[in-house]
C-alpha cells in the first residue's frame, strides 16, 4: 500500500527517474532542477540504476543527447529549467517532430531578464506550441506521479510526442513534503519496457531520421503532429485510470474541486492550486460558494472538457504566472476564454497575472481574487479583464 | 486544518536554521503528522540574515506560501533582533524562542512589547557544554520542540538517535554530543513573561 515518505520535490523526480531506470539521462545543472541531475548521478555512481548519464556542457547538448538517444531506440530523460530550456529551444521542436517520446522534468522558473531564479511560468509559455505535451504538479506528489505515467503515454504509438512535467521552482521542488512512492517493482511493471518500431539501431530497418522536408511532405507532417497530440488525451484519460487502479490516486484532464454548486471559481496551475484549495476551504465555511479548477493537461489543452466544467459559475479568474505580454492576457487565459467562446459558453471571465519572478501569492492574495469574483458575478459583469494580483503600481 | 502549526525560523546563513527546520519536520513526520519545511532562497550568503519554515499538521497541508501569521517564532541569533522585524505577525496566542543571554526587560522591549509569551535559551553554553563548539541550530530544536509541544520530549529523543546516527555515520564521536545538547536544552530553555 505505497510507501510513506518525505521528500522534496526534485528529490521525488530524482526517485521517479530511479525508478523508471531510463537509457540515458542526458543533463546540465541549473538552478532550481540542478538537484534531479544531481541525485541521479549519485544513484548511477552507487549502481542504482544502469543509466548511461551524459555530463554535457550545455542544455543545448542535453537535448541533443536525448534526441540522438531516443532516436537510437533508447529511453532518454533530462531535467531543466528556465533559461537551460531557452537554450533548448532550437531542439526542442526537433524533438517533437521527429516524434522522440523524450520524458524531461522542468522545474518551473522565470526566464532572463533581469536574472531571477525564482518560480513562475515563463519558461513553459514559451514552449506551448512546441508539440511537447505539457502536465502541471501541484505537488511533490504530483510531480512524482505525473512522471511515472510520462513514458507510458509519450511512448504510446498513437502518440510518439515528448513529455515535460512542470512543478513550480523552490515552492515544490525545494520544500520537504509528504508523500507516496510507489514500491520499484510496481513502478519497473507499470512503466514496462521500451519497445520502439523504428529506431536507428536496427540493422534489419535502415532508416533516416529529420532528413529535408519541403513543401511537398512538411505540412502532412505537421498534420500528423497535431493527430498525435489530440490522440494524446485518449491516451492520458487510460493511462491515469490504470495509475488510479494501481495507486488509488485519481487523476483526470484538470481537478475540479468543489466546483459542483461553485457560482465563483478561479483556473490556476502547478502550486497556487494548493493554495486556492486552502482559501475554497475557508471561504465555504463563511458560506462563499467558491470552487477551483486546476489543469494538470494542459497540452493537449482540453477545451471542450474545461468549458462545459465552468458553463454554471457567475464569475471566473484564470491566474497566469506568465505574462504573455501581448496587451491582452495571459496564455492560459487566452485559451480558457476561447474554449468558452468557441463552445458557447458566456460566463464573465478575467484574467490575473501574479506571482511573476517568485513573488509569494499568499492565501490573503487568492481571497481578494475571490472577493472580486463576487463582486463581478452580483454586477454581472466588467470591462476590467486583464488584471494584475499583487502587483506595485 | 483546525490544528496547523506554523513556525517560522530567523537565524544568520551559517548557523544550520535551514538544517533545524527540516530536522524538525522529519521528526515531526516520523511522530505521524504531514509535515512542510522550506527555506526561503535569497542570496545565500554566510552571516546575512535567512528565513526557514514548518508547517505541521494531522492532515494533508496543500497551502504553498510563506508563513506571515506564524504560531512560533525561533531566532536563532539574538542581533537579529535588531536588524529584523521578528514579531511581524506572530500571533498572541502563540511564542517566540529566542537564543540570548539579554535578560526579559530588555528583549521586550527589543520586541516592542510583544504580548505573547517569550522563552529564551542560551544556546552557545548548551552546545559548547555538551559538543564543545557553537553548533546552535541543534539546542533550538530542542527547544521548539520543549515550547511548541508538536511531540514529546521522548518522541524527539528517540527520532533524533536515528537521524544523528544516520547523518554522522562518518563522525560517530559526535552523535553523543548532539544528544547531550538536545537533553541539555529540553531543560535550559526557560519561559521570561
Amino acid at each position: 500500500m505505497g510507501i510513506r515518505e518525505r521528500l522534496s520535490g526534485n528529490e521525488a523526480a530524482a526517485i521517479a527517474m530511479k525508478q523508471i531506470n531510463p537509457d540515458v539521462v542526458a543533463a546540465f545543472p541549473i538552478t532550481p532542477s540542478t538537484e534531479i541531475p544531481q541525485y541521479f548521478s549519485t544513484f548511477v555512481s552507487n549502481g542504482q540504476v544502469d543509466t548511461e548519464f551524459v555530463a554535457v556542457e550545455s542544455e543545448h547538448s542535453a537535448m541533443t543527447a536525448c534526441i540522438g538517444a531516443e532516436a537510437a531506440g533508447a529511453r532518454a530523460m533530462t531535467a531543466t529549467s528556465a533559461n537551460g530550456l531557452s537554450l533548448m529551444w532550437e531542439q526542442i521542436y526537433v524533438a517533437s517532430s521527429l516524434r522522440l517520446p523524450i520524458v524531461m522534468s522542468l522545474v518551473n522558473r522565470a526566464v532572463s531578464g533581469p536574472l531571477n531564479i525564482h518560480n513562475d511560468h515563463s519558461d513553459a509559455m514559451g514552449v506551448r506550441d512546441s508539440g511537447w505535451i505539457m502536465l502541471f504538479s501541484e505537488s511533490n506528489q504530483e510531480a512524482y506521479d505525473n512522471l511515472l505515467m510520462a513514458h507510458k503515454i509519450a511512448e504510446n504509438k498513437n502518440v510518439l510526442l515528448p513529455l515535460m512535467v512542470c512543478q513550480d521552482g523552490f515552492i515544490t521542488s525545494h520544500s520537504i513534503e509528504n508523500i507516496e512512492l510507489l514500491e520499484d517493482d510496481k513502478v519497473k511493471s507499470f512503466v514496462g519496457t521500451y519497445k520502439p518500431e523504428h529506431y536507428l539501431l536496427n540493422k534489419e530497418e535502415p532508416i533516416a531520421i529529420g532528413p529535408l522536408d519541403l513543401q511537398a511532405y512538411l505540412f502532412e507532417h505537421k498534420y500528423q503532429q497535431a493527430e498525435a497530440m489530440r490522440n494524446a488525451k485518449n491516451v492520458i484519460a487510460e493511462v491515469s485510470k490504470e495509475f488510479e487502479a494501481l495507486t488509488g490516486r485519481k487523476y483526470s484532464f484538470f481537478e475540479e474541486y468543489k466546483l459542483d454548486d461553485a457560482e465563483i471559481a478561479i483556473v490556476c496551475m502547478n502550486s497556487t492550486a494548493g493554495t486556492t484549495k486552502f482559501v475554497v476551504d475557508n471561504l465555504r465555511k463563511n458560506g462563499v460558494k467558491a470552487g477551483l479548477l486546476k489543469i494538470r493537461m494542459f497540452r493537449p489543452f482540453p477545451a471542450e472538457e474545461i468549458a462545459k466544467a465552468l458553463s454554471n459559475l457567475k464569475a471566473i479568474a484564470v491566474l497566469d504566472k506568465a505574462d504573455s505580454l501581448n496587451g491582452a492576457g495571459g496564455a492560459l487565459f487566452e485559451d480558457v476564454t476561447s474554449a468558452m467562446f468557441v463552445n458557447k459558453i458566456q460566463v464573465p471571465t478575467v484574467n490575473y497575472v501574479y506571482g511573476i519572478g517568485g513573488r509569494d501569492t499568499t492565501a490573503k492574495d487568492i481571497e481578494s481574487v475571490y472577493t472580486d469574483l463576487t463582486e463581478i458575478a452580483n454586477t454581472g459583469g466588467t470591462t476590467n479583464f486583464y488584471r494584475y494580483l499583487g502587483v506595485r503600481k | 486544518m483546525e490544528d496547523l502549526i506554523e513556525i517560522r525560523w530567523h537565524g544568520r546563513g551559517g548557523q544550520g536554521a535551514k538544517t533545524a527546520s527540516l530536522l524538525l519536520a522529519d521528526a515531526a513526520f516520523n511522530t505521524g503528522k504531514y509535515i512542510q519545511g522550506f527555506p526561503e532562497y535569497g542570496p545565500e550568503r554566510m552571516g546575512a540574515p535567512i528565513t526557514a519554515y514548518n508547517r505541521i499538521s494531522n492532515s494533508p497541508i496543500t497551502i504553498h506560501s510563506n508563513i506571515y501569521e506564524p504560531d512560533y517564532v525561533v531566532v536563532v541569533d539574538d542581533t537579529l533582533l535588531d536588524a529584523v522585524d521578528v514579531t511581524s505577525g506572530l500571533k498572541k496566542s502563540g511564542a517566540i524562542i529566542i537564543n540570548t543571554t539579554k535578560d526579559g526587560e530588555v528583549l521586550k522591549e527589543k520586541l516592542k512589547n510583544y504580548e505573547g509569551n517569550i522563552y529564551t535559551i542560551d544556546a552557545r553554553k548548551v552546545s559548547i557544554e555538551a559538543l564543545g563548539k557553537y553548533f546552535p541550530n541543534t539546542p533550538m530544536l530542542a527547544a521548539i520542540v520543549k515550547v511548541s509541544q508538536v511531540m514529546t520530549d521522548e518522541e524527539l529523543l528517540k527520532d533524533m538517535e536515528g537521524s544523528f546516527k544516520h547523518k554522522f555515520a562518518k563522525k560517530p564521536e559526535v552523535i553523543e554530543g548532539n544528544m547531550k545538547a538536545l537533553q541539555l536544552a529540553l531543560t535550559e530553555v526557560k519561559k521570561v513573561n
